[in-house]
């Protein structure tokens, strides 16, 4: 890459020098042509909705349209904001995010610190094949999964608590279990994959590193701790600040198809994403969820744009931009 | 004795993993064995790792009532093949050009598709633009037409094309190729470890779409699989109005009704397996791509 690029700059094919714009459009028609399928899409797909913010300080109604919905300045905003929704799906989606983030963090560098520990290739093949099997799987199946494991009458669980003498538990109709069972199902969708590129990492460190390292009489744990982890940091930093980028994204999937969009659970289940949904669902106050929609989108804007400058001062190799 | 340290410890580590791939493997095991199993056992009993009195009756039923599954493969089949096919072009076809440190517009094209992954309307401004001024809601389009483009793959495209030898491209220009003929006969030849990547990533994603069937889709008949298992995970009367015809050799004396609790196991079976044992398959691709995402263009 870095020779195509020393190539690129000794001769340059076609000349970018002092031409009118016009002449430049005629060079490059052939490329121009080339870009037009795509941006069309861009346009219609993803700029026009930016446009359909504007819904969010409206009183919109679909047979009005978005130009002529009436005007309301930031009242859906102030509704939302002075609702209970705001505190409880704001504090959802912002507690799960940092969990996960934590949590997936552990669990994939623990993997891949252990998974290098394993020298047999064909074992290697087997442990990270059965991992990443939930990485081709959708949350639909994953929901066939947990209700056959949390089914209060019929499911795997409640039978083990009964067979050691426990009451049975209903997971369905109780909130304060789903903060466990969120975060199980988030892990065991996304260790294997997520383990892969600390994996990666670790296979990059010089084995001449460990070997000099036994020499010294440096036992395992001490090499771990002071070779594959500290390897491992740059990239661990750069990857846990771009998620904090996106935490006000949910993962709509698991949030919906998991707790299966139960009232009594939303207390510990509802984020901004199935507030969206429902919202969307009943179609009572578009308008309000519009609002809410952008309070997510521009938030979103904010955190990622904050965290990429973040990484950009540590290491501008890892940033997004 | 450091040998048998070493030992025990790759012992403990193989228990680990073993245990530890269990968690990953049992779980189909569980689905796979309920639609195995007897639904009146089952009912009594519960769902059990091993199949209980073993029989085929579910099955019998998926197979005797198999309209519904059968356009819900057609609707995902199609929409994964077509959508994949059209989207990779696309994305290509944008990609190369942005790719040549030549054209005049490189910086200011990217940074208009690198904004989409910033911010973007939202889910009701793309509601409302979809259904009421586009008129794409309820019907197959919807599955195609607005997920043709994405910055990430476009991005990851780009960067592989840079790395292609510039001497390339310029000798084909020297001989009188137009820009077309190089990106069909010399770029995209040489891309095939990536095109192939980009393309499982996006047919795995619209071979598991649900989501555009929850929020755009009426129809029965427009369903995608993972929206048909959703519901019929969800709602009894579904499942109940899926199986009306009462397979051949099934006494219907002798069952008060369907076998609606290991039916809806056997619908996931059939309509998840099969693909399900495609797409490891590919992995080495999957990992892949993990890696040519994590370098920046």
């Amino acid at each position: 890459m870095q020779y195509a690029e020393t190539k690129s700059k000794e001769n340059h094919f076609i000349t970018t020098g002092k031409h009118s714009l016009l002449y430049k459009i005629k060079s490059n028609m052939e490329l121009l042509i080339l870009c037009i399928p795509a941006v069309i899409c861009f346009v219609i797909f993803n700029y026009l909705p930016m446009v359909g913010v504007l819904i969010a300080f409206k009183d919109y109604r679909y047979d009005l349209g978005v130009l002529g919905s009436k005007w309301v300045g930031f009242e859906n905003f102030k509704f939302f904001f002075t609702s209970q929704d705001a505190i409880r799906i704001t504090q959802n989606t912002l507690g799960y995010g940092f969990l996960f983030i934590i949590v997936s963090l552990l669990s994939s560098v623990i993997v891949a610190l252990l998974l290098f520990e394993v020298k047999n290739k064909t074992a290697i093949k087997y442990y990270q094949t059965t991992m990443i099997l939930p990485f081709f799987i959708s949350w639909v199946i994953v929901g066939f999964i947990s209700y056959s494991l949390l089914n209060p009458s019929t499911g795997v669980i409640n039978q083990m608590l009964k067979m050691l003498g426990l009451s049975p538990v209903q997971w369905y109709s109780d909130p304060k279990y789903w903060p466990y069972i969120l975060t199980i199902a988030n892990v065991w969708k996304g260790v294997g994959m997520n383990s892969i590129v600390y994996y990666a990492a670790l296979m990059g460190i010089d084995s001449e590193l460990f070997e000099a390292a036994t020499l010294d009489g440096a036992n395992k744990f001490q090499q771990v701790m002071n070779i594959s982890v500290p390897t491992l940091i740059p990239l661990m930093t750069m990857l846990s600040i771009l998620a904090l980028g996106n935490i006000f994204r949910g993962d709509f999937g698991l949030f919906y198809q998991i707790p299966r969009d139960i009232g009594v659970l939303y207390p510990t289940t509802d984020v901004i994403d199935t507030y969206l949904f429902r919202g969307l669902r009943t179609g009572d106050n578009i308008g309000v969820t519009a609002a809410v929609g952008f309070f997510q989108s521009f938030v979103g804007l904010f955190t990622v744009v904050a965290a990429n400058a973040i990484v950009k001062r540590i290491n501008s190799e890892n940033t997004l931009y | 004795m450091l040998k048998r340290k070493v030992t025990s410890g790759t012992i403990s580590i193989h228990t680990f993993f073993i245990l530890f791939s269990l968690c990953f493997v049992l779980p189909f095991l569980l689905v796979v064995s309920i639609s195995l199993s007897n639904e009146e056992a089952v009912l009594k009993s519960g769902y059990s790792l091993l199949p209980k009195n073993f029989d085929f009756t579910a099955y019998q039923y998926v197979f005797a009532n198999p309209a519904q599954l059968k356009d819900s493969y057609m609707v995902t089949g199609f929409t994964a093949i077509a959508g994949t096919f059209l989207s990779l072009l696309i994305m290509a076809l944008i990609a190369y050009p942005l790719s040549r440190r030549d054209f005049f517009i490189k910086k200011q094209l990217t940074f208009f598709i690198f904004f989409t992954m910033l911010f973007g309307g939202g889910l009701i401004p793309t509601y409302i633009l979809i259904t009421q001024y586009l008129g794409m809601g309820d019907s197959i389009w919807v599955y195609i037409f607005p997920s043709l483009v994405s910055a990430w793959y476009i991005i990851i495209l780009r960067t592989f094309f840079q790395s292609l030898p510039v001497a390339l491209v310029e000798s084909a220009k020297i001989d009188g190729a137009s820009e077309f003929r190089i990106f069909f006969q010399i770029i995209i030849p040489l891309s095939k470890p990536v095109l192939a990547t980009v393309a499982l990533f996006t047919l795995l994603n619209k071979w598991n779409d649900w989501y555009t069937s929850l929020i755009y889709i009426r129809s029965k008949e427009l369903y995608t699989l993972q929206f048909l298992l959703q519901r019929i995970l969800r709602d009894a009367q579904f499942v109940k109005d899926m199986s009306r015809y009462v397979p051949l050799g099934i006494d219907i004396g002798s069952m008060k009704e369907s076998p609606l609790e290991t039916m809806k196991f056997a619908m996931c079976i059939n309509a998840a397996g099969p693909m399900l044992l495609v797409f490891p398959f590919f992995q080495k691709y999957f990992t892949k791509g993990l890696t040519v995402g994590a370098v920046k263009g």
